[in-house]
Formats: structure tokens, C-alpha cells, sequence
């Protein structure tokens, strides 16, 4: 009976299902370039935690919906995530990736003072979509989302990070490279397109 | 040609085993919360407590009654801050208050109150709308601890300025500081506030009606709940509340799932403030 290494899937990897991508101070403007960049017709959803610190994450939806190629919406609870579709944790709550692959909420604890926290999206979609999974760290402060990076690569996800020279805040991506290590670190102008070759159909 | 056969986590199967243990060990039944927090929640009991990993927790839970309290604690409702989301208890204050005025008396139910922090909001809101005196609170929470925490009403002073504007943004009168004393590192509420708050050991899943209630505050409780569970607490709210009662979910739930929630109507989406159309 063929099995899965405990790595993960085989390198011959089927498309991908999910990509996750987590950004701190610096992002809006990363997010920006980076969901313009992408092609409307990739086979499957982007998920986003974006650290805001607002109570509200309309005005960031709006801001990025302006640049995105993509459609953007903010992620709803028990739905199931949309190819093609940008989706925002909301502001305030911990965005998870239920088993069934749909959304879930949670009001826990802030992870590395952040509510939501990359981390938890980024451990939560490793149990789910294992070595389907693609996840970005992009410019941050803090080191949020090291850990989960770290998660997803065991799991045989696939890892890109910025460059920390390229990043308006080095910390998080020097810290996603230092503890989980990566596949690609790329400059933000880099990281579309090489999305858009990974996941069109 | 065979698929690659995904094979369960082995966090997965402790997972599994751990809510099978504490359902007939001890009758808390977690098997309809939705299993990525509860994950979540279950790795921080362990490392919290110092265990290798939670198949040493499942052996001492087993064996180990007095570390029933604890756990139950570490995965219930977590803490919330006072007049979290000003503009929902604005929406409470003048939307439904004024309806909940035209009763004689008017049973509220905060269902799992976690340390009070809304419980003791929702009475400092009734108080200044005069509603207070004919009021009767019920609080629940499925954990004692919580529930001795919440009795106490006492908070963190570092918390104080953030609630002190939540409430001046949710529409209130006075200044936060008129219902406490601060001391030390800390704030105590008003004993005064609790005259009217009765405290109980409520489990939304396994605990029936109890009241007639002309309010519902459960917010944030049910995003932890998979959808079967959601639908089936909806249910025991819809059954509790008198009709054209309210309920108050928490801003970012959805009820797109859930049958029962057709017996609501939105009075204001955007608060999560509902209004039961007729008895189901």
C-alpha cells in the first residue's frame, strides 16, 4: 500500500490546494503588489492574515480590493474558502482552517501579541492541506508566523519569504528563515508571479 | 494506480481519544466543538500543565479527578473585555432596551460568561437606563473556575483603560471608575453591580431550558461548536426566550449553517442582534 512519508507527500505533488500568506507592519502595501500581481484564474483560494490593529478589517479590504486582481473579501466562519478569491481574517479573531477545509473563528489568546496571528492560520491549513499547501511570509516586525511556517514545512508544504533586504520591516521574514527556513526567498515583485506559475490549473 | 493513502495525525487520534476519556470518565462532552481550536486548545493544557504530549494527559484524566476543574477550564470560553465591541452594546442600549422597558419583569441570560466581563457591562448598561431593579441576570458558564472568577469581579487594572473607552464608545453616562475600586494591580467592581446577577453552572451542551428569557447574550461561544452543535444550542435559545425575545451573537458569527436560526430575524446584522419571530 503506498503511504506518506511522514515528511509529507511526494515531491510529484498534485496543485496546489491552499495558499496562506501572513504580513505585519509593511503590509498593506506588500499585500497590494503582491495581489495585483496575480492571475484571476489560479486554481485555488489565497488566505490572508494581515496584522492591521484596527477594529475593523473593511477599510484593509477596501484598500487592497483597489490594487487586487483578485477579488477580496473577508473570510466568513463554516465557509468553504473560493478559488480565485482573496480572503481577510477578520479583525479581532484567530482565522483557522477547519478539517473540512472550511473557515473557523476563534476569540483565544493572542499569539505573539496578535489576534489574528499568522501562526495559527498557518498550523491550522498544515493539518489540512499538508504538502498542498503554499505559504508566504511577507514584511513584519514581529516573528509571527515563524512557527507556523515551520509547521507547514513539515508537513511538506511549500515555503517562499521575502527578502529581508526587500521587506519595509525585516524582523518577521528573518525570522520565518531563521526557524522554519524557506523554499524560495524571493523580492516582492518575485513572489506573484511565481504563485501564478505554481497554481494555474 | 492507488492514490496515496492520507493517513491520521496522531495528534488527530489523541484528540479523538482525550473527548472520548472525558465524556465517560466524566461526562463533559466536547465532541461536537469544532476540532481546529479545540487542537489548539488541547496543546496548550498540555504544555501548560508540562505533559510530554496528550496521551499522558488522557492516563492522568483517567485516574485524576482533581485535574477535571483545571482542564475543563483551559478549554472554556476564553476571557473577553468589558463592552468588547462598544457598538453592540449601543445597539443593545438603543434598540432593545427600550423594548425590554415594556416588561414588568425582564430575564436576561448571559449564556457562558467566561470571568463577567460582559455580564457586568450589560448591568452597568441597565442601570443607567433605570432597567436594573426589575432585571434578573442569569450568568452561566459550564466552568466552576470561570464561574468563581466571574463572581469575584476583578480584573486586571492594565485592562482599565481600554474598557473605560469601550464604555464611553458603547454610550455610557458616567465614567467607568464610578463602578470600581482600584487597588494594587487591580480593579474591583462594585458589589452593588452583582445584586441582581445570579450566577450558575449552565452546559449549553448537554443542559436544557431553564428560564424564559427576554434577552440572550451568547457571544463568540459558538464559533468553538461545529455546525450540528451550533444548530442544536440555537435550538435551546429559540426555546428559551418568550416571543420577540432577542439574541446577541457574537460580530462575526454566521448562522448560514444552521437550520434554527430561521426562527430569527435580524434587527441589526452588522451587532448580530436578533429578534425570535414566533416559537418554533
Amino acid at each position: 500500500m503506498p503511504r506518506r512519508a511522514s515528511f509529507g507527500w511526494p515531491a510529484v505533488a498534485e496543485a496546489p490546494s491552499a495558499v496562506v500568506v501572513g504580513a505585519s507592519a509593511g503590509g498593506v502595501h506588500a499585500l497590494g503588489t503582491l495581489l495585483a500581481g496575480m492571475s484571476p484564474s489560479i486554481c485555488c483560494p489565497l488566505i490572508v492574515v494581515c496584522h492591521t490593529g484596527s477594529e475593523d478589517v473593511e477599510m484593509l479590504r477596501d484598500v487592497l480590493a483597489l490594487k487586487s486582481a483578485l477579488p477580496v473579501q473577508e473570510a466568513q466562519e463554516r465557509h468553504m474558502p473560493r478559488p480565485g478569491i482573496a480572503h481577510l481574517a477578520p479583525a479581532g479573531y484567530h482565522l483557522l482552517m477547519e478539517v473540512d477545509g472550511c473557515f473557523a473563528l476563534s476569540v483565544d489568546d493572542r499569539v505573539c501579541y496578535s489576534r489574528p496571528a499568522i501562526d495559527v492560520l498557518f498550523e491550522s491549513a498544515a493539518a489540512v492541506h499538508h504538502a498542498r499547501l503554499i505559504a508566504v511570509v511577507l514584511t513584519g516586525a514581529n516573528h509571527d508566523g515563524a512557527a507556523g511556517l515551520k509547521t507547514i514545512r513539515r508537513a511538506g508544504g511549500l515555503a517562499i519569504v521575502q527578502s529581508p533586504a526587500d521587506a519595509i520591516a525585516a524582523a518577521m521574514p528573518e525570522a520565518a528563515i531563521r526557524i522554519a527556513g524557506a523554499d524560495h526567498i524571493l523580492p516582492l515583485a518575485g513572489i506573484a508571479p511565481l504563485l501564478n506559475s505554481l497554481c494555474l490549473p | 494506480m492507488s492514490q496515496p493513502v492520507q493517513r491520521a495525525d496522531p495528534e488527530d487520534i489523541e484528540a479523538e481519544l482525550f473527548v472520548r476519556a472525558l465524556q465517560q470518565r466524566h461526562g463533559y462532552d466536547f465532541s461536537g466543538y469544532a476540532p481546529a481550536s479545540l487542537k489548539r486548545r488541547l496543546q496548550s493544557v498540555v504544555q501548560s500543565g508540562g505533559y510530554e504530549n496528550l496521551s499522558a494527559l488522557i492516563g492522568r484524566v483517567l485516574r485524576d479527578d482533581a485535574l477535571v476543574p483545571q482542564i475543563v477550564a483551559g478549554l472554556s470560553v476564553p476571557v473577553s473585555e468589558m463592552f468588547r465591541n462598544p457598538s453592540v452594546f449601543a445597539v443593545l442600549r438603543q434598540e432593545v432596551f427600550p423594548i425590554l422597558a415594556s416588561y414588568p419583569r425582564i430575564n436576561i441570560w448571559q449564556a457562558g460568561c467566561a470571568h463577567g466581563e460582559e455580564v457586568y457591562s450589560l448591568a452597568i448598561l441597565l442601570e443607567e437606563a433605570g432597567l436594573y431593579e426589575r432585571s434578573q441576570i442569569y450568568a452561566t458558564d459550564f466552568s466552576d473556575a470561570a464561574l468563581a472568577r466571574a463572581q469575584e469581579g476583578i480584573f486586571p487594572i492594565k485592562e482599565a483603560r481600554v474598557y473605560s473607552e469601550n464604555y464611553q464608545a458603547a454610550g455610557g453616562q458616567r465614567s467607568l471608575a464610578d463602578y470600581y475600586h482600584a487597588r494594587y494591580e487591580r480593579i474591583k467592581l462594585d458589589d452593588k453591580l452583582k445584586r441582581h446577577i445570579h450566577f450558575a453552572n449552565h452546559n449549553l451542551t448537554a443542559d436544557g431550558v431553564f428560564c424564559e428569557a427576554h434577552l440572550i447574550l451568547c457571544r463568540n461561544v459558538l464559533i468553538y461548536f461545529n455546525n450540528q452543535l451550533q444548530n442544536q444550542v440555537l435550538g435551546l435559545f429559540r426555546d428559551s426566550l418568550v416571543r420577540g425575545g432577542f439574541l446577541c451573537l457574537g460580530n462575526r458569527e454566521s448562522l448560514d449553517f444552521a437550520p434554527a436560526a430561521a426562527a430569527f430575524t435580524a434587527i441589526d446584522a452588522k451587532a448580530r442582534v436578533f429578534r425570535l419571530a414566533s416559537r418554533g
